[in-house]
């Protein structure tokens, strides 16, 4: 009993939270690492991305619940999701055609279009703050619990709840979709194909007739909906809040790089890597061991190995390991 | 127009800028600002060191700027009475046994042949390394945190004059730069902005959670000042008397007197950089690291020790920062591990010098100067703006309540603005390099 006890506590915990967690990381970190392997510079504005397209989201799904239209026990933004990647995807290719776009004819160094992402992030976390505020902004609506840790209990009689919340559900579900689709757009269809070849040799791709301007306009549009989904589900699991999205910049990258710059698949995996680090270093185990160990061996701290406050150190802690051991990243990334 | 006539011409709009918030605001909140942005042109200096001369990207100027707050706490604040016996050592000793683990790990990754056996050992090195120094670091912590929390609860600082802590925040920050140069400098240029990024968070984080060191989100206040305080001031017949027969009130011509003496120190500071980066610029060691930023493979072929090189500057650069801190730390009196955000501590920076004009000491000088005063003036004039806008709206429309609420967020606007405007139409700044 104490087992599963464990088991369960183990998984309401940490293993369920670090997964959702470590969805939303992946699709961050798919946006950031498209834009390297296609635009070839490390977005800086991709946090910013991320609270503008969750803030349209928001701004519509207040739209819906106010005219009454909801979508019973799922969260009405999901409703809202694909006007916020649309609102997303129009900022995002006119911020392309306003400012980057200049450097990329001239072909500027890649420092250059970072300290221009600089501003880029500077403006978009104005204008976030400017239309929406910087309060925390809870707009999850519908049920809140698939299972209720009361109902878990009763069900099986442990002592111990497994409460499956519905954002979780709804990420994993989203993020999986996401991801299939990306990975069938850039595997199957032609566009798909002419941005890996663009990414994997520009000259070469220029030459076999590829419009290096519809190939980039394509990029923005699916980071957009990329950065929209990760940051509505993140606001949706946790809440918005302009400066919490900025500062999800260092898990994100760390993610990204971990997995290796430019590659979607180590984006993915980098994402799962830096999220089960963070949730279970900074987890007090005091709870799961106590069931586990025998009497007089239970811990009587917290066991928490690093307070929650330093999560970004875990994330900076892998980056540094890997970038030491292993730059290119766990799956051969583009950089050096 | 010669170059110097320009430069010349800019330093004094700057000044009518100063003196016309003196006339119209106060000299009060024109003497505020020019201090603040005297820090910041310092703070500006440190990084056009190491963009400017070297290249390099280093977003986390903030995690410096702190290290060289906390210098001043360690250095002017009284000792906590008890706390070094009741666990101060404890602390040091867990500290000391953390390095070592750090030192042990390092020397098998490079003693031990490459394999299964170094990466174990390693392993085993760092784990038990990491619950050896929890477990002497712990009792430590907790004993010296008992001690009257409300009050103190940290180990407190070494009493010693504040000006000292100018000095000591700038070796904090070189030996944090130290540690991170050591490991990213030779990396692709992306990854040290994130690796920067990541320890200046780091920072942050400690002084948020170590109370022990920096009382963390209880602050520490009453950092002593160089300068005489107000109060002193007002009761100084002597003070009261030149004061009134300067026609002045002794309360403003005291905080105005405080102010400048401020003033005067973080100038000589300013003056100090300014004449020392500009001797490191013309000098041979400036023009070799020039020629690293502008080719790094020739300068190599050359026989310059590119990486050396640029973990030097890298480490000048951050003491600056940290120098910048302490300063700030210092006038401020008090050190708030909260108020530091990195769009205001970091990027701002990056917005002075690309506006002022990177690889110029006195671009950045004037970028930190310019950019501060439009960072305290925005909000004002931004204010303005939305009232103007607003003033055939209604009153208590909800649009025009929710425009004047946001007039506060008008400043990273503009600064994102400004940011890009400089970099597509005058990449070089305002005073461009030689």
């Amino acid at each position: 009993m104490d087992i599963l006890n464990a088991l369960v506590a183990f998984l309401n915990f940490v293993f369920f939270p670090a997964l959702a967690y470590g969805a939303q990381l992946s699709l961050g970190a798919l946006g950031v690492t498209l834009i390297y392997g296609i635009l070839r510079f490390s977005n800086f504005a991709h946090g910013d991305t991320m609270a503008f397209g969750t803030m349209a989201t928001i701004l519509v799904t207040w739209l819906f619940q106010a005219v009454g239209i909801g979508l019973g026990p799922l969260p009405t933004a999901l409703l809202a999701l694909p006007f916020g990647i649309a609102a997303t995807a129009l900022l995002l290719l006119f911020t392309d055609r306003a400012v980057y776009r200049f450097y990329r004819v001239q072909k500027a160094k890649p420092v250059i279009l970072v300290i221009v992402s600089m501003g880029v992030m500077f403006v978009m976390n104005g204008v976030v703050r400017f239309i929406i505020g910087v309060n925390d902004i809870n707009f999850s609506d519908g049920q809140r619990f698939i299972i209720s840790a009361r109902d878990f209990r009763e069900m099986t009689g442990l002592d111990e709840g497994l409460a499956i919340r519905t954002t979780s559900l709804i990420t994993l579900v989203t993020a999986a979709i996401a991801v299939a689709l990306l990975f069938w757009f850039l595997n199957k269809t032609r566009t798909g194909k002419s941005m890996r070849a663009f990414s994997d040799n520009e000259d070469l791709a220029l030459l076999s007739g590829i419009n290096p301007e519809r190939v980039v306009a394509v990029t923005w549009i699916i980071v957009a909906a990329l950065a929209t989904t990760a940051g509505v589900l993140y606001g949706l699991d946790k809440s918005f809040k302009a400066f919490t999205y900025f500062q999800l910049l260092l898990p994100i990258f760390a993610a990204a790089i971990v997995g290796g710059l430019g590659s979607p698949l180590g984006a993915i995996a980098g994402g799962f890597v830096i999220a089960f680090s963070e949730v279970t270093i900074t987890y007090a185990w005091k709870k799961v061991l106590g069931y586990v160990l025998p009497e007089p061996l239970e811990p009587d701290g917290l066991v928490q190995l690093l307070s929650t406050d330093y999560k970004f150190a875990v994330s900076f802690a892998i980056l540094i390991v890997v970038l030491l051991f292993r730059p290119t990243g766990l799956f051969r990334g583009q950089s050096v | 127009m010669t170059d110097t006539n320009r430069n010349i011409l800019y330093f004094a709009l700057m000044a009518v800028l100063i003196v016309g918030t003196g006339m119209t605001q106060g000299w009060n909140v024109a003497l505020t600002l020019l201090n603040m942005g005297v820090i910041s042109a310092i703070l500006a200096i440190g990084v056009n060191l190491q963009w400017g001369f070297a290249g390099l990207f280093n977003i986390g100027v903030m995690g410096f700027v702190a290290l060289g707050g906390l210098g001043a706490v360690l250095v002017s604040m009284p000792p906590t009475e008890g706390a070094w016996s009741a666990g101060g050592f404890r602390i040091v000793g867990a500290l000391i046994l953390g390095a070592a683990t750090i030192v042990a790990a390092v020397i098998a990754q490079r003693r031990m042949a490459k394999g299964r056996a170094r990466t174990l050992a390693t392993l085993a090195i760092l784990i038990v390394g990491f619950f050896v120094f929890r477990a002497v670091f712990d009792p430590g912590v907790e004993a010296v945190e008992a001690i009257n929390p409300a009050g103190t609860g940290y180990l407190g600082g070494m009493n010693l004059p504040v000006l000292i802590a100018w000095p000591v925040g700038g070796l904090l920050a070189a030996g944090a730069a130290w540690v991170i140069g050591k490991t990213a400098l030779g990396l692709r240029s992306d990854y040290l902005a994130i690796a920067t990024l990541g320890i200046a968070e780091i920072v942050i984080a400690v002084l948020k959670n170590e109370d022990w060191l920096s009382r963390g989100v209880k602050n520490v206040i009453g950092i002593p000042r160089p300068v005489p305080y107000e109060i002193d001031l007002q009761q100084d017949p002597g003070f009261v008397d030149r004061a009134t027969g300067l026609g002045l009130d002794p309360v403003t011509a005291s905080t105005i007197y405080v102010k400048f003496a401020y003033l005067i120190l973080f100038v000589i500071v300013l003056l100090i950089v300014l004449w020392l980066a500009q001797r490191a610029l013309n000098s041979p060691w400036g023009r070799m690291m020039r020629a690293i930023r502008d080719n790094e493979t020739a300068a190599e072929a050359m026989g310059k020790d590119v990486k050396g090189r640029h973990l030097q500057i890298f480490i000048l650069g951050s003491a600056i920062c940290g120098v910048a801190g302490a300063m700030m730390t210092t006038l401020d009196s008090q050190l708030t591990p909260t108020s530091y955000q990195p769009l205001r501590f970091t990027f701002l920076v990056w917005v002075m010098v690309i506006v002022g004009g990177s690889g110029n000491n006195f671009g950045a000088v004037l970028g930190g100067l310019l950019i501060w005063w439009l960072w305290v003036m925005v909000e004002p004039i931004g204010l303005g703006l939305m009232e103007l806008i607003t003033a055939g709206m209604p009153d208590g429309s909800a649009l025009k309540d929710h425009l004047i609420a946001s007039a506060a967020q008008m400043r990273l606007l503009t600064m994102g603005l400004i940011l890009l405007l400089v970099l597509r139409f005058s990449p070089r700044g305002l005073i461009p390099e030689k």
